[in-house]
């Protein structure tokens, strides 16, 4: 295990204050903070190495060009991936679930075909695919979820039994609900269909020991900005053959061989995906991150958030009129704690916890639909990373205190 | 004093724990659904108009504290007035809230809306204090025009983001 104190001096921003208050930021799954190593290797870059990539004879180009790739290494081990040239950079997880829509999508879903979700998906893995159903005229379906935020697996053989599923698309960690899903069962479930499988991994990749191949899907897409990495840098990971057969995504300078007046032939994996000058700079801070969480070891990072959850969920049942979302053990889930707290309404918390230096999301997270079928406007969400104690967890306690208290509730016992 | 003080005052809890006006009307002159898709706050005005006067307007809602303390008040200072003077009622509190930097001078009769002065220095909440007055200027210029008996708009505080009008005429 890790020494979370240590960790914290890495972290620049976790001394400023808040409304005259240190500050505790809880709303990592929206996105993390940054150590200092990576804000510093985005500063490196563009003191010392600054220059466009794949095209220049210099030095300056060679360095850059190198940095870069060795990121794309980096991160097809972090993921369990075997070939290097099968890890796309993007600007984020949506632009990777969109590259999928539209390169594969557009090609692969037949009119009356089948793409299951379920009913906890990011907009980002929901609204994609409803634009590409409209487009091809095919169907979503939905695994529906089960009362403690899990998916229903009696749902789930069902829905992608049906002999129209092509496609299923799944989070492997719910932002809303914490629940870690059971991807390999799924990705086992859509294999006997002949369906193809993609994984929205933006929650776990960051947090959970993660591998491509015990996963066996045919895509992942995740978010550096969510990992310790700058914002601007998202991965998406495919299985070579399948690339292979894909169109471009965009068109323009890299992703080309050669080109005519009239016609273009086109790169090689991955740079076929990756047109015009790419985020450099972001993407080799990136690198940096990987090669940060790899020190502390993944399944340090997994074992402080279990403990970290496990210590906050049972505070948390020390308060009256609580609602907790997700399934009620920490090792069904991730770090983050969606509630609702004394009717008082998430924007009021969310704004009242602030004045103490507390940072949590408010809100429906994305996940409208979810929302609804939980018959709320939305929740509150403590999410938990690295950097964060049980300390700040008592605080938080506190700070919810002090909002019953200003909003004139008596909740507590 | 601390900033929560400022934005929970008094007026705005009492509002709050106790809104005026809950409930429906069975046959309004028109009933107007607003909706905040991206906070997901909801108010639903019924409203009747008759001799161009509010004659009674019930208001069911759900949304946070300065939402659902807004249209409270606002409930409160337009029931009996006439839709000539809600209408100006409305511009006035837009004008408080969206008026940056200067507060805005507010006559004596409508002072219940001074409290919500203080929604102004959270850009961010802006909206909520506004989707009740949205709703009723949309209520009024549909009951106005006999557009429809039923409204359902989506906005995010300055602009519409979408429309449904039931019975249309
Ligand atoms: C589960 C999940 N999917 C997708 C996304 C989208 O990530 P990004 O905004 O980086 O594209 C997020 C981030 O909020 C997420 O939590």
């Amino acid at each position: 295990m890790f020494d979370t104190k240590k960790v914290r001096e890495d972290f620049p921003i976790l001394s400023r204050k808040v409304n005259g208050q240190t500050l505790v930021y809880l709303d990592n799954a929206a996105t993390s903070q940054k150590p200092i190593q990576v804000i510093d290797a985005i500063s490196q870059y563009y003191k010392e190495y600054n220059a466009n990539i794949h095209r220049g004879l210099h030095t300056l180009s060679e360095e850059a060009t190198i940095a870069y790739e060795d990121v794309r290494e980096k991160i097809a081990k972090f993921i369990g991936a075997r070939e290097t040239n099968s890890v796309i950079f993007t600007r984020n997880t949506t632009e990777a679930i969109n590259l999928v829509a539209h390169s594969w999508g557009r090609h692969n879903i037949l009119p009356g075909d089948q793409i299951v979700l379920s009913a906890m998906e990011h907009h980002s893995n929901l609204v994609p695919w409803q634009m590409l159903a409209k487009d091809r005229q095919a169907n979503l379906a939905f695994i529906e979820l089960t009362a403690d935020g899990q998916l229903d697996m009696e749902s789930a053989k069902k829905v992608i039994g049906s002999p129209r599923t092509k496609l299923v698309c799944i989070n492997h960690m719910s932002n809303a609900l914490g629940t870690i899903n059971p991807v390999a069962e799924i990705a086992k479930l859509a294999r006997s269909q002949g369906a193809t499988v993609l994984i929205d991994a933006a929650q776990s990749v960051p947090h959970l020991p993660t591998s491509v191949q015990e996963i066996d899907c045919d895509f992942l897409a995740f978010s550096f900005h969510k990992m310790l990495g700058p914002t601007g840098v998202g991965v998406l990971w495919g299985k070579p053959e399948l690339l292979e057969a894909m169109p471009p995504f965009l068109g323009g300078g890299d992703m080309i061989s050669a080109v005519w007046r009239d016609r273009a032939t086109y790169n090689e994996l991955p740079w076929k995906f990756e047109a015009g000058t790419p985020n450099i700079a972001d993407v080799i801070a990136s690198g940096v991150a990987i090669d940060y969480l790899q020190n502390l070891g993944m399944e340090n990072v997994r074992a402080h958030e279990i403990e970290l959850t496990e210590y906050a969920l049972k505070k948390f049942t020390t308060l009256n009129d609580v609602v907790i979302y997700g399934p009620p053990n920490a090792k069904d889930r991730g770090g983050v704690i969606s509630f609702n707290f004394a009717q008082v309404h998430p924007h009021d918390l969310g704004q009242i916890l602030n004045e103490s230096g507390i940072a949590i999301r408010a809100g429906h997270h994305c996940c409208q639909p979810l929302m609804r079928d939980l018959n709320v406007s939305g929740t509150a969400r403590a999410s938990f990373y690295i950097y964060n104690t049980k300390e700040e967890v008592d605080l938080l306690m506190a700070a919810l205190e002090e909002a019953n208290k200003v909003m004139g509730h008596v909740a507590f016992r | 004093m601390s900033l929560s003080d400022d934005l929970y005052r008094e007026t705005i809890l009492d509002h709050y724990h106790h809104p005026r006006n809950q409930g429906v009307i069975e046959h309004p002159t028109v009933k107007v659904e607003g909706v905040n898709p991206l906070c997901g706050d909801e108010v639903t005005l019924y409203i009747n108009v008759n001799n161009k006067t509010i004659d009674d307007v019930k208001i069911h809602g759900k949304g946070c504290s300065i939402n659902t303390a807004s249209g409270s008040i606002m409930s409160d200072l337009i029931k009996g007035k006439s839709v000539e003077e809600a209408s100006k009622t409305i511009e006035l509190f837009k004008s408080m809230m969206l008026t940056k930097g200067v507060e805005v001078e507010i006559p004596e009769e409508l002072e219940d809306l001074e409290c919500l002065q203080g929604v102004k220095k959270y850009p961010v909440r802006i909206k909520c204090a506004l989707l009740p007055w949205n709703t009723l200027a949309e209520g009024l210029k549909t009951a106005e025009t006999k557009a429809g008996q039923f409204v359902h708009f989506e906005t995010n505080g300055d602009h519409e983001l979408g429309r449904v009008v039931v019975n249309g005429g």
